[in-house]
């Protein structure tokens, strides 16, 4: 027999009409606009659109809204949005070398060409909270060097010419991308899958994993052989036009990770890579996905696979934050037949293992009872 | 006659840059001051959909999938027969229904200076001077590195 249980109807209604009331909070405080949370908070609703991946910033503001700052229901309301859109097609892929540079560095070279570039960083500051920005104080606009327009490529395509560092992934000519919201996940699966999920991956988890490596789980030397942050631009082909159709920019972060590799009966000694590209201005988790793809090409170079960094069905299973959330967070919902089948097993085996143990006890317990 | 083509190619798609990068009223301020015409029938949309944006594994490598973006889209035709398409980022539809009836007056060949001179040209005047301004504040963030001699000799 199966009873079903109902209830709850009338809480679930006031639990989300406190949660709205809780959310607005204090109504002597401003409410928040969108315009706001998007320049003010921008790297919160970068993150949001990076593990959301959807490019939209006024939806990840309303999401980060929504859910009162927490990122990861933000992250979550944001691929729930993603699934009511039609799809029109994939862009051609973008040119970062093209990038409309926010800052540039290298790590391994110091005089490359178009130079240091360090745009709006936290680095070197000196991480006191400021409490001139608490008082509300106007901030001073930014100094201007009026120079020339300087070319900058890549560092890869600089290291390259010595023939030292490895060429940028290749795939045979007729493969086509991968797609992880098209077709379910399989292992072993190819780097360009791989890259999809990591772009879209918790940071949190990614970073971890990252300093994993460098702490010697699958130790891999690595050097940050450029940190870009800057604008490309989209284009789109379409069966209506005859050229591919500008679509704007979008700001992106591009991390090269160039790491020693002492030669395998694979691939002789030379500089490996890792490649990071996140949506936004996201500096650590273009880093951190950059360390996890090298750790991750374990077996295509011929290293043995002994970290959970290098395990690609553990890390690229476990990466997306709205899976792990609904997996976890499910466990706080009813599971009150659950529990009492369990209940009613472990009481079982609790009577058989008392009656194993003290047979006479158990005995003189029930005629007491009796 | 194909160079010709191809420079009409080119002009477009520069409009159509332009107009994608431009904020809705932006076009909306310069076309009420231009006194373009906004009678169309629209053919499609507009309509907000996703693309897929696509990256190269290294930067220069084979193609991969990074994330979506938004983007809306509109097709529009004019009383005098021109077909007209928009594409953009974000989910702005009157913007989409504007942008694609600017890119059928564009080849009407009635309306196509007008389009250029006070359309295009201030939208593209004001994204190059935001564009400048960025690069070289970003510009002065370059580190300028200078040797330090220490000890006698």
């Amino acid at each position: 027999m199966y009873v079903a249980v109902k209830g709850g109807e009338a809480a679930i209604a006031n639990a989300h009409r406190l949660l709205a009331d809780r959310r607005r909070g204090d109504r002597s405080v401003p409410a928040l606009r969108l315009d706001q949370i998007v320049e003010q908070l921008a790297l919160g609703v970068d993150r949001v659109m990076s593990e959301g991946s959807l490019y939209d910033r006024e939806l990840a503001a309303l999401a980060v809204v929504q859910a009162r700052g927490d990122m990861i229901e933000a992250i979550f309301l944001v691929r729930a949005y993603r699934t009511t859109l039609p799809r029109f097609g994939y862009t051609n892929p973008v040119d970062t070398g093209a990038m409309r540079l926010e800052r540039r560095v290298s790590a391994t070279y110091k005089d490359l060409p178009g130079g240091q570039v360090l745009g709006p960083t936290f680095d070197y500051t000196h991480r006191l909270l400021d409490p001139e920005l608490a008082a509300g104080a106007e901030v001073e606009t930014p100094a201007q060097r009026p120079v020339e327009p300087e070319a900058m490529p890549r560092v890869s395509a600089i290291l390259a010419h010595e023939g030292l560092i490895e060429a940028d992934g290749e795939m045979p000519l007729d493969h086509v991308p991968g797609d992880i919201t098209r077709e379910p996940l399989e292992f072993p699966m190819a780097r360009d899958i791989r890259l999809q999920a990591l772009s879209r991956g918790d940071e949190g988890f990614l970073l971890a994993l990252g300093y994993s490596t460098q702490r010697g789980y699958a130790r891999n030397h690595p050097f940050v052989g450029e940190i870009r942050i800057g604008e490309v631009e989209l284009e789109l082909d379409v069966p209506e036009l005859p050229f591919a159709v500008p679509l704007g920019s979008i700001r992106v972060t591009e991390c090269q990770m160039v790491n020693q590799f002492k030669g395998s009966a694979k691939a002789p000694p030379q500089f490996t890579r890792g490649y990071g590209l996140v949506f936004g201005q996201s500096e650590r988790k273009a880093m951190a996905m950059a360390l996890c793809d090298r750790a991750l090409r374990a077996s295509e170079l011929g290293e043995d696979v002994v970290a959970a960094a290098q395990d690609e069905e553990f890390v690229i299973s476990h990466s997306d934050n709205v899976q792990a959330t609904g997996f976890v967070e499910h466990l706080k919902l009813p599971h009150y037949v659950d529990f009492q089948a369990e209940l009613g097993l472990v009481r079982r085996m609790r009577a058989e293992y008392e009656a194993r143990e003290n047979p006479g006890k158990s005995e003189e317990k029930r005629e007491a009872a009796e | 006659m194909r160079g010709q083509e191809a420079r009409e190619q080119a002009g477009r798609k520069a409009l159509m840059a332009t107009l994608a990068h431009a904020a809705a009223d932006e076009i909306a301020r310069l076309w009420n001051e231009a006194g373009l015409p906004s009678e169309a029938e629209l053919l499609r949309g507009p309509e907000t959909g996703l693309v897929t944006v696509r990256g190269r594994i290294g930067g220069g490598g084979a193609p991969f999938n990074v994330g979506e973006a938004t983007v809306t889209r509109a097709t529009v035709r004019l009383p005098s027969g021109q077909v007209g398409h928009s594409y953009a980022l974000g989910r702005d539809k009157g913007k989409a229904r504007l942008t694609a009836i600017a890119d059928a007056l564009w080849q009407d060949p009635a309306h196509r200076e007008a389009v250029e001179t006070k359309l295009a040209a201030p939208l593209r005047a004001a994204l190059d001077a935001a564009r400048e301004t960025k690069r070289v504040e970003t510009a002065a963030t370059k580190v300028d590195f200078f040797t330090m001699v220490r000890g006698e000799d």
